[in-house]
């Protein structure tokens, strides 16, 4: 069986989601290689038993993210690049961002 | 002559006095106008406003005083005209409605709608760049409307000194030709939507927290709506308001400015550049980043294909939190867990042992704190981290050096809320992480020592 190679991607959090994270903004992470290729479903599986400090159902409700954060793929909006189904390519740029209300 | 001297020196401080008397006297009978009119709350909404003046040309003074922006070829006579009969509705007059105020009056905007239920506090003035020192206690709608007098007294600036409700968002709404929202807490966040959608005009929305603001023009062009983007509302629990979690003023004075730019684009006749795209900005970094967002969703309920949100609902209740960006009062523990700042007076005055454990960020620590408290931040607390453990460990052994346990700890913050969550953190390691202690938390926290005990504590 074919395996994928491991990919390096980057990993941003902002907006205050980053408190859950040990205040840390950017991440550079290696996924491991697997049978198939990752997808960000499987990324967020990954966060969670790796790099989520505290607090996992402040970022994380059920399979995907909670209400009011807002997912970015390489600049632009998941919902233009499949959400949770879209497949990580090496060198790949995810942000979550949560919402801002205050003014 | 030295006599003359002296005399006219004297008869000038004489008339010096009168006049600062009577500018003193002036301020007083200002404030006291706009408090009375507070009593009697907003402006008659159901009567329509007149039509702002269609003519297709302007005056000398106009010239005169737009000369420097009627030079742009982008904007020129005809974004002018265009935006002397554009009427823009502030929702918030805050760290986002004053600048987006300020730009589209001295601009020359036709007509501007102030909105905001609050008063001026001294903790606003670091943002809130309309309001100034001889202004708290004066509805900001009221403060803001007279600062933009001074400013551009051709603009007709129309306060409104109440809460926007889902009652009356869409008779305010429909009167004006733009929204800005300006806001500072989730269900006005999405009745300020929902009202825009049904009454089809575009919003130019913006937020800003801590070191970052984000910014999206919505309704607008095909693009989405809030709730295309966020059909479900955050758990309140996950929201922050700039009362909690600071801001630095500038941020949102940027992402007002920027509000500012795309009202006026879209008033002068041209597109924005924020339809179906959102900027966020990081402070820090210095950096800007603009992304492309979703189109319109068919499924959305408000702006898709087969709506259910037909008229507006209770908002409040669809988020679970208040339509302020005041504190929330939490009620975790039992009365019995909990004392009040009074009782820990006495506590301090009988001198009965106790550990008093402060358990907010070390940023407000540093602010201001009791003299005998230690300070360990509640999510420090929650996590466990090895060396808060041990502090605590080290003072508890202190403490037994003396006395039998188990050991008294009382535990205080800002507003009454953390110190609850920290006192059910200690009850489950005590007896295993730690040694066995009684926590009680202080209800109301330092904000009702400030309060009700040393006037002389700072408030923030
Ligand atoms: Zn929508």
């Amino acid at each position: 069986m074919k395996m994928a190679a491991p990919i390096s991607i980057h990993l941003e959090f902002g907006g205050g989601a980053e408190l859950l994270f040990d205040g840390v903004k950017t991440h550079h992470v290696t996924l491991p290689s697997q049978s198939e290729p990752w997808d960000v479903k499987q990324l967020l599986e990954w966060i969670k038993a790796n790099l989520l400090k505290e607090r996992p159902e402040l970022f994380i409700q059920g399979t995907t993210v909670r209400p009011g954060i807002l997912v970015l793929i390489n600049d632009a909006d998941w919902e233009l690049m499949g959400e949770l189904d879209y497949k990580l390519q090496d060198q790949d740029n995810i942000v979550f961002i949560s919402t801002l209300h205050g003014g | 002559m030295e006599q003359d001297v002296a005399r006219i020196i004297a008869e000038l401080t004489a008339k010096e006095k009168e006049v600062a008397d009577l500018k003193a006297k002036l301020e007083k009978l200002q404030k006291d106008s706009h408090t009375t009119a507070s009593l009697h709350p907003m402006e008659d909404i159901s009567s329509a406003l007149d039509h702002l003046r269609k003519k297709a040309s302007l005056n000398n003074d106009e010239i005169m005083r737009y000369s420097r922006q009627l030079l742009l070829p982008e904007f020129g006579v005809k974004g002018q005209v265009n935006l002397l009969k554009t009427s823009v509705l502030i929702v918030g007059c805050g760290g986002l409605g004053c600048p987006v105020a300020q730009y589209l009056a001295s601009a020359g905007i036709g007509r501007l709608g102030l909105l905001d239920y609050d008063t001026v506090e001294l903790s606003n003035l670091h943002r809130q760049v309309l309001h100034g020192e001889n202004r708290i206690g004066w509805p900001k709608a009221f403060s803001a409307a007279e600062s933009l007098k001074r400013l551009n007294s051709t603009v007709e600036c129309i306060p409104y000194h109440m809460q926007l409700t889902p009652e009356n968002a869409l008779q305010l709404i429909q009167q004006y030709d733009i929204v800005a929202d300006c806001s500072d807490n989730v269900p006005t966040r999405y009745l300020v939507n929902d009202a825009c959608v049904l009454s089809g005009k575009p919003l130019v929305s913006a937020s800003a927290l801590r070191l970052e603001g984000q910014l999206t023009v919505y309704n607008y062009k095909g693009g989405p709506c809030y709730r295309c983007l966020y059909a479900k509302p955050p758990p309140p629990e996950t929201v922050t308001s700039c009362s909690d979690g600071g801001v630095l003023g500038v941020v949102p004075g940027i992402m007002g400015c920027f509000q500012a730019l795309e009202i006026l684009k879209i008033a002068s006749g041209k597109d924005s550049s924020y339809h179906q795209q959102m900027l966020l900005f990081d402070a820090l970094e210095g950096r800007f980043r603009t992304i492309r967002l979703r189109p319109k969703q068919n499924g959305c309920v408000v702006c898709g294909e087969e709506p259910t949100v037909k008229s507006l609902v209770n908002y409040e209740q669809f988020c679970g939190s208040t339509a302020t960006d005041k504190c929330r009062r939490l009620c975790l523990l039992t009365s019995d867990k909990r004392i009040t700042i009074q009782e820990y007076k006495q506590i301090l005055d009988d001198k009965i042992p106790h550990l008093l454990l402060d358990v907010r960020p070390l940023v407000e620590f540093n602010i201001c704190c009791l003299s005998s408290s230690i300070n360990i931040p509640l999510s420090n607390l929650e996590q466990c981290k090895p060396e808060d453990i041990a502090l605590l460990k080290e003072k508890m052994r202190e403490y037994k050096r003396n006395l039998q346990s188990p050991v008294q700890v009382y535990v205080v913050c800002k507003n009454g809320n953390d110190s609850q969550k920290a006192v059910c953190a200690l009850q489950k390691m005590s007896g295993s992480e730690l040694d066995s202690l009684e926590a009680k938390d202080i209800q109301g926290g330092l904000m009702a020592w400030a309060e009700k005990i040393d006037t002389k504590f700072p408030q923030y």
